[in-house]
């Protein structure tokens, strides 16, 4: 039963991994680019959370809703501001990773600007009485968590394989060029992508907030590391691999706090990394690409 | 008026100047070649036509409007889709979505009303889905409508381009090499369907080809290149006891 219940916590912890890989994963579908800066707007979505439900003392469901709003318009301007012109003009990838890098540090140096270095508590945000399972408690925030990571992949995969603008994107994944030439606004769709990850961050930084009391300008850091991990060990590029090396990072860091030591977490965390990419190079579910001669 | 018109079309590559004085202009539902040796310039053609290049000198226009400078996408929403000399499918979607992402952007639906799957929505789905069903039947593709672009056969793969560019709806398709590696019944058989579409979508037809006769059988009018200059033009007749096609091709003073 301890053991159940680790897994499950490990599930919860997962979802908000899960939520963030996908938009890593999307992003590299669309224009192999690893964003650095994508683990920072889970910091953004999180002080915005911040400012709307503390400092203006707002209701919560504004602040959730602004801030999903405002990191998907943050993920849009980003790509605007700092990656267009190196996409549109060919520029090696090498250059857009040095160039996320830098977008990194600087929205993480903006925020300890305006906000100070120093940690904010956060107050819980949805609780309700744990669940009892046979023997296994249910945390409020573990419930959550898992239940919003699955609808949103849901939400996510049938956006992608059935509505126009999927279809849009599949194309300018597989030949942007071809795309261009089908019709389809390449820049366009790509902001878009841009845009729908940092809003799915955003709600990994609302269930952030909701499970871990504090936040401060550099949380960005090991939690975008660890969802990048995430998203390269589920197959960087598919939605579901994203969820998975999410939902399987989570639990390896449950089990590991819970019967090995919480010193090592990180240790386990990145060794698995090491070992799925030997074994399975392109990670869990991710695609083969023998080609055909 | 002619439906597409270059006039003074050049394109200078740095110091190469890769086209120079391309002129022609093709009338609706006309079938037009574009010939000539290897490197004369052909598909750099297409490419400033669907401003995949930009063209240092010169107008396009389509339907009287002149379309240089406009977006690659613009471009093919304003009319103007092609194939590829290099097949250049989505290998990884199905060969009905291929259809339908070239009519992406003829449906109006938003984000919102696709999301909550609003009357709009199905609406639109259902009818994108009906006419893609119905070019897949002009190529016989409809059976294979939801295998893996890359799982079809070479030729199927050549026709699955010709309809995906259909989808978007073109007043002009620009044609690429249609039957490079087509052995001589396929040939024969995408002439055939080349006749069809022209009559069926009322388009007219740009084509480049090697196989002199595929264009000769099927082009109304023939437009020569060489280095970049157009060196002949007129019926397949004309083009083919012209001494400096000849020359061009065989060699020669």
């Amino acid at each position: 039963m301890e053991f159940l219940s680790q897994v499950i916590n490990g599930l919860g912890i997962g979802s908000i991994y899960a939520l963030v890989a996908l938009g890593y994963s999307m992003v590299y579908g669309i224009v192999q680019l690893i964003n650095f800066a994508h683990g920072d707007i889970i910091m953004v979505g999180a002080y915005t959370v911040f400012v709307i439900l503390v400092m203006m003392n707002l209701p919560l469901w504004l602040a959730v809703l602004g801030s999903i709003l405002f990191c998907g318009v943050a993920g849009v301007l980003i790509e605007r501001i700092a990656y267009r012109r190196l996409l549109v003009h060919e520029a090696p990838r090498i250059s857009l990773l040095i160039t996320a890098i830098g977008v990194s540090i600087f929205l993480q140096n903006l925020y300890q600007l305006l906000f100070g270095s120093d940690p904010k508590s956060m107050p819980k945000m949805f609780a309700f009485a744990p669940l009892q399972f046979g023997g296994v408690q249910l945390t409020s925030s573990t419930i959550i968590n898992i239940s919003v990571s699955v609808v949103m992949m849901a939400g996510l995969q049938l956006m992608v394989n059935k509505m126009k603008i999927g279809k849009a994107m599949r194309a300018t994944s597989e030949d942007a060029g071809a795309a261009k030439l089908m019709g389809i606004n390449t820049n366009t769709t790509i902001a878009f992508t841009f845009g729908i990850g940092s809003a799915l961050a955003a709600v990994g930084a609302v269930l952030y907030c909701n499970t871990y009391p504090q936040i401060k300008p550099v949380m960005g850091g090991l939690l975008g590391l660890k969802a990048f991990v995430a998203a390269v060990l589920g197959g960087i590029g598919s939605i579901p691999g994203a969820m998975l090396g999410g939902y399987l990072l989570g639990v390896a860091e449950s089990l590991t706090n819970a019967y090995i030591s919480s010193n090592l977490t990180d240790a386990v965390v990145f060794g698995i990394l090491i070992i799925v990419l030997l074994v399975k190079p392109t990670g869990l579910l991710g695609k083969n690409t023998r080609e055909k001669v | 008026m002619p439906v597409l018109e270059t006039k003074n079309l050049g394109i200078a590559f740095g110091g190469l100047q890769a086209l120079q004085d391309v002129h022609f202009s093709i009338e609706k539902g006309e079938i037009f070649g574009l010939i000539g040796p290897n490197g004369a310039g052909k598909t750099t053609v297409f490419n400033l036509l669907t401003n995949v290049y930009v063209p240092t000198e010169g107008v396009i226009s389509l339907d009287g409007v002149n379309i240089v400078g406009k977006k690659t996408y613009q471009i093919t929403q304003n009319g103007i889709a092609r194939t590829f000399q290099n097949i250049r499918l989505f290998k990884d979607i199905s060969v009905i979505d291929n259809v339908k992402i070239a009519m992406n952007y003829q449906m109006k639906y938003s984000v919102l009303s696709g999301i909550f799957r609003l009357p709009s929505y199905w609406k639109e789905e259902k009818a994108v889905t009906e006419r893609a069903y119905e070019l897949l039947k002009v190529f016989h593709l409809e059976e294979h409508a939801d295998d893996l672009a890359k799982n079809l056969p070479y030729g199927q793969q050549r026709k699955l381009e010709i309809a995906r560019a259909l989808a978007a709806n073109p007043k002009v398709l620009l044609l690429d090499e249609p039957a490079a590696g087509m052995n001589p019944t396929e040939t024969k058989e995408l002439m055939e369907t080349i006749a069809l579409i022209r009559d069926k979508f009322k388009v007219a037809v740009l084509l480049i080809e090697h196989d002199m006769n595929f264009v000769m059988g099927i082009c109304e009018h023939i437009v020569v290149l060489d280095y970049g200059r157009i060196i002949a033009e007129g019926s397949a007749e004309e083009v083919r006891s012209n001494p400096k096609v000849i020359a061009a091709y065989l060699g020669g003073e």
